[in-house]
Formats: structure tokens, C-alpha cells, sequence
């Protein structure tokens, strides 16, 4: 553990030096202007605006992050060789790959920590006083920042076997099919045989259900999120990413470095 | 320590390649070799010869196709071992956001030494391999042979039994090689095993207590560096000069001139002749030298030999 924790800090470190957080400035900009707007234009549906604005901003800028570096994690540092001289420590090849999951979980977990607060602040400007159920925006951060750890996940899973674009674009593809898991589930389509109906059903249920991480719409018109939902989805998290990074760990313990 | 610090069991290393990856490149060939406890072993041969692969095989950077190989007693797989082992990888780059100081403290925390610890053998090690200066700048900024020196630095800092370094000469300028070259006795003198590879065949002769030539993927000889090269001597070189007034003589035709000097080689037998006759004509000698052949010299014999094979191969497969 102290391995994995080791890695991890530094790859924090790493994420802080290589100006990854600079984002929140364009986030905070982001805010400040459609509190200004909306406050002038929206009468009555401030809250909707801004939560659903601010929240999508949210979800898409740790995308970007958790798609391109999670990537990169591996990668790079097979390209760059900087592996070499600490996989002589004695550090496992698993630990290695957990540290650096757990250290942009964590750059992660800030970044959308600091985006929530400032959303929140958004929401406080232009609409005085808040209520309990204003809070639920932080509940819809955390689904968000499940969905980046478990996308960061796939994202290392395939670097570990294949180049860093075609990763980019396996995530990618995984991320926006999952999105549509549910809709696959129930798939009916006339022009399709009973086969291949069956199949697309099963790969489905083999995708991540990214539906179930969102809860903006809910949350924009100030209803509340199931503590039960929450709960399903933090395990449904923790199985799932736990089993990717198995396949992960399993992939890169047997790789070659060049 | 008693005993092999290194053990290589028919290591072979195989890379795929082609359509399907159906062709097999051999990169090293049933490598077998022992590096005895508390030695200096100089690992020599031409780019692709097999040694970076041979290190990369014992730092588990890559797995073998077949064969085994044991550190201080342990297999390679067994992860522990490497609390003992120090690695200088060939070309080292390293995190470039850190400062020196920041990367070996980083690479010390593996080795569960205590912070103060830690502190003190970061500074012991930034001085000894000349960085305590720069050890506040970011490693971005520095120079290849300062980042060669950062890498030498990483290796020992835990004070490791084996030190496995690979071409750690490579960059470094005169000064730069002759305090890696200082570092690496010093490592000999403390009882630790170093493995080098290296290009640079004068300091594998300056340094090397054995040494082992790879070409073409297969283990060519191991053996001290004297006896790689035989004891036998190739001649004698003679060093004189000729004032104004000296006669004309025979010698001077087989000499070759530089500036006012000539070097002239003769057999061990034509050696007195030889004097006499540079005495009787006036000449000044400066110097005469026993000609032995050198490990460039052994080592440019194999290379050939294997090139020749190689290309005897190719007509006849032709």
C-alpha cells in the first residue's frame, strides 16, 4: 500500500506542476459569466440554467482530463522511459499501476471538488438564500467524479495493450456506447434479426451504464437524488473499476517495455 | 560475500515481427554467465549486440522467451531483490517536472528509509556525483550528462550489493567519465558487484576485474582483460627524434614521422639491431614500448569474424 501511495503522490504532484488545475480558471470565468447572463435573462429558471451548465461543464472537462491523461499515465511514461529506473525499486508492476490511478483519482477529486464549489457559489449569487436541497449539487458532483474514476480506468486498460491515439479512441467509443447502455438493453430495432439483437444486448450489459451517473436533470429543477441510487452506483464503481485495473495489472505485468 | 552475486541460465530473448508476427528476431541467444560477489564485470559489444537487452531481461523491463536468471541467490521475478540491486538505464530521463533533489528523495521513499535518512544520503549523493548546485532546478533544464549523473546517483543511493548499470559513460564529457569511473571503484572497494555495459573499451581495460564480449546475441568470451587479449607481445615501438646533422639510415624509411618525431615497430628479435643502428647515425631515441594487442583489438576481431559469418551465411543462402 505504501507503494501505491508513494506513486500516487507524485503523480498529483505531477498533474499540479504540469498546470493540469489551470482549468479551474476557465471554469471559474465560465460561472462568473452565466451568473451575470442568466441573472439578466432567465426569470424563474436560474437554478436549472446554471446547475445544468455548471454540471455539464463539470462532467466535460473531467472527461478531457481523465480521457487524455489516464491514457498517458502508462504511456508517456513508457515513451518517455521514466519507468525504467522505478520498476528497478522494488515496486511492483501493479503497484506501479494503481498509484498512478489512485494519483489522478485524486488530481480528479480536487479539480471537481473546487469546480462543485465554485457551481455552488454560481447558484448562491443568483439565487438568494439557498435551500437544503441545493446541496444535492454536490451529490451529482460525486456520481460525476465516479464516472471519471471508472472512464480513468478503461482509459489505463487500454493503454496498457495498444497505442495511446487508439486508446484515446476506445475510451471514447466505450464512454459514449455506455451512455446508450440502457437504450441498447431495450433495443427493438425491426430490420435487425432476433441474433443480433440477443448480442447487442449481452455486449450491454458488459458496458458501463453511464445513464446511471446522471443526475443533472434531476437536480437542476431541485429534486432530490435516492440515497439508494447513490449507494448502488458508488458499488456498481468500485466492482467495475476494480475489475478493469485486475485486467489492467494483468496486461502490463507481462509487457515488454521497449 | 562469497558466492555469485549474478547467475544466467540459457537466457534467450526472441522479438516477433513481420505479418502476424510470424518472424522471430533473436535478440540473445542462450546467454549463460556468472558475475562473482564483490567483482567489476565489463559487458562489451557493437550496438544491437544483445547487452541492453541481457540487462533489461535481469531488471525484468522485459521477459524472457526462455532461460532463467538469479540475483544474489534470488530469481528475477522475486521483486524484493531489487531493495539490493541499483540501475542506471542506458540514456536515463526521468520525471522532468522534479528537481534532483525531489526525484532521489522519491526513489528513496521505496527503500523505507526514514526522512532523515533519506535527507542526509540526497545530499551525500548530490555532491558526490557533483550536482549539489543545480540540485534545486528542475530536471527539464539539465544537461545529458547532468541527467547521467542524476541516474548514477538514483543507483546507489541505497547503498545496493549489485549495481547494474548500463553504458554509464555515455554522455559525459572527460571529467564527467572519470568520476563515474572513480564512483565505480569506490563501489568495489565497499565489496558491491558492478555489471557495466559499455562502448568505451579503455575504461572496461581500467576497470573491469573480468569482462564479457557479446556480438550478434551470443556470448562470445569471458575472461579478465588480460586474458581476453593474451599476454603475448606484437613487437616493440620505437620513439626517436633526428637532429640536423644525423645521417641518412634505412630505419627512417619504415618510420612514420609526427612533427619532429618518428615511431618506428620492430620485432622483439630486430630490437638491439634496430638501436644500434638509430645510435650509429646520430638519432635521439625517446622511448621504446612493448606493442600488446588491446581488448579494441580482440573486441574488433569478433566483430568482423561474426560479420564475415553473417555475410558467408547470406551468399550461401543466396
Amino acid at each position: 500500500m505504501k507503494n501505491i501511495w508513494i506513486v500516487a503522490t507524485n503523480t498529483f504532484r505531477e498533474a499540479v506542476r504540469d498546470r493540469v488545475l489551470y482549468n479551474l480558471v476557465f471554469f471559474a470565468l465560465l460561472m462568473m459569466a452565466a451568473a451575470i447572463v442568466v441573472g439578466q435573462i432567465s426569470i424563474g429558471i436560474e437554478q436549472t440554467v446554471i446547475v445544468s451548465l455548471g454540471l455539464a461543464a463539470i462532467s466535460l472537462i473531467g472527461l478531457f482530463i481523465a480521457v487524455f491523461i489516464g491514457v498517458g499515465l502508462v504511456s508517456k511514461e513508457m515513451d518517455k522511459r521514466t519507468l525504467y529506473a522505478l520498476l528497478a525499486k522494488p515496486v511492483k508492476r501493479w503497484e506501479f499501476l494503481l498509484g498512478k490511478y489512485a494519483g489522478l483519482v485524486m488530481t480528479l477529486t480536487v479539480n471537481t471538488g473546487a469546480m462543485a464549489v465554485g457551481l455552488y457559489a454560481a447558484l448562491w449569487s443568483v439565487k438568494q438564500p439557498l435551500v437544503g436541497s441545493d446541496a444535492y449539487v454536490f451529490v451529482a458532483v460525486y456520481l460525476i467524479l465516479l464516472k471519471l474514476a471508472l472512464i480513468v480506468a478503461l482509459a489505463m486498460l487500454f493503454s496498457c495493450f495498444t497505442t495511446p491515439f487508439l486508446a484515446i479512441l476506445f475510451t471514447a467509443g466505450v464512454y459514449v456506447a455506455g451512455v446508450f447502455a440502457y437504450d441498447l438493453r431495450t433495443i427493438q430495432a425491426l430490420n435487425l434479426s432476433p441474433a443480433t439483437v440477443k448480442m447487442v444486448r449481452g455486449i450491454s450489459y458488459l458496458l458501463p451504464n453511464f445513464q446511471n451517473f446522471n443526475v443533472t436533470g434531476a437536480v437542476a429543477h431541485a429534486r432530490g437524488v435516492p440515497g439508494a441510487l447513490v449507494l448502488h452506483v458508488t458499488f456498481y464503481t468500485l466492482v467495475y473499476c476494480a475489475l478493469v485495473l485486475t485486467g489492467a495489472s494483468a496486461v502490463f505485468s507481462r509487457r515488454n517495455l521497449k | 560475500m562469497p558466492g555469485a552475486a549474478i547467475e544466467i541460465e540459457n537466457l534467450s530473448k526472441e522479438y516477433p515481427y513481420g505479418f502476424l508476427n510470424l518472424k522471430k528476431k533473436v535478440s540473445l541467444e542462450n546467454l549463460s554467465m556468472r558475475v562473482e560477489a564483490g567483482e567489476v564485470f565489463g559487458f562489451l559489444g557493437p550496438n544491437g549486440a544483445g547487452k541492453s537487452t541481457t540487462i533489461k531481461l535481469l531488471m525484468r523491463l522485459i521477459f524472457p522467451t526462455s532461460g532463467t536468471a538469479r540475483i544474489l541467490g534470488k530469481s528475477i521475478e522475486d521483486v524484493s531483490t531489487h531493495q539490493s540491486i541499483g540501475y542506471l538505464p542506458e540514456q536515463p530521463y526521468f520525471y522532468d517536472y522534479l528537481t534532483a533533489a525531489e526525484l532521489l528523495d522519491y526513489f528513496a521513499r521505496f527503500h523505507r528509509l526514514t526522512t532523515d535518512d533519506r535527507r542526509e544520503r540526497v545530499q551525500r549523493m548530490l555532491k558526490k556525483v557533483g550536482l549539489e548546485t543545480a540540485k534545486s532546478i528542475q530536471l527539464r533544464k539539465y544537461s545529458k550528462g547532468m541527467l547521467q549523473r542524476v541516474g548514477m546517483a538514483q543507483a546507489i543511493l541505497h547503498e545496493p550489493e549489485v549495481v547494474v548499470l548500463d553504458e554509464p559513460m555515455s554522455g559525459l564529457d572527460p571529467l564527467g567519465r572519470r568520476e563515474v569511473r572513480d564512483i565505480i571503484l569506490a563501489l568495489k572497494r565497499e565489496g558491491r558487484t558492478v555489471l557495466f555495459s559499455t562502448h568505451i573499451l579503455s575504461d572496461a581495460e581500467m576497470l573491469c576485474d573480468r569482462v564479457g564480449v557479446i556480438v550478434g546475441g551470443k556470448l562470445r568470451g569471458v575472461g579478465t582483460p588480460g586474458e581476453m587479449v593474451g599476454i603475448q607481445t606484437q613487437g616493440m615501438e620505437i620513439l626517436f627524434e633526428v637532429p640536423g646533422a644525423a645521417k641518412k639510415f634505412a630505419l627512417m624509411d619504415r618510420a612514420t614521422r609526427t612533427g619532429e618525431r618518428y615511431r618506428v615497430q620492430v620485432s622483439e628479435g630486430q630490437l638491439y639491431e634496430a638501436l644500434d643502428e638509430l645510435k650509429g647515425a646520430g638519432a635521439r631515441i625517446l622511448s621504446v614500448a612493448q606493442i600488446k594487442p588491446t581488448l579494441e583489438d580482440f573486441f574488433m576481431d569478433l566483430v568482423e569474424a561474426d560479420r564475415a559469418q553473417a555475410s558467408a551465411v547470406e551468399v550461401s543462402g543466396k
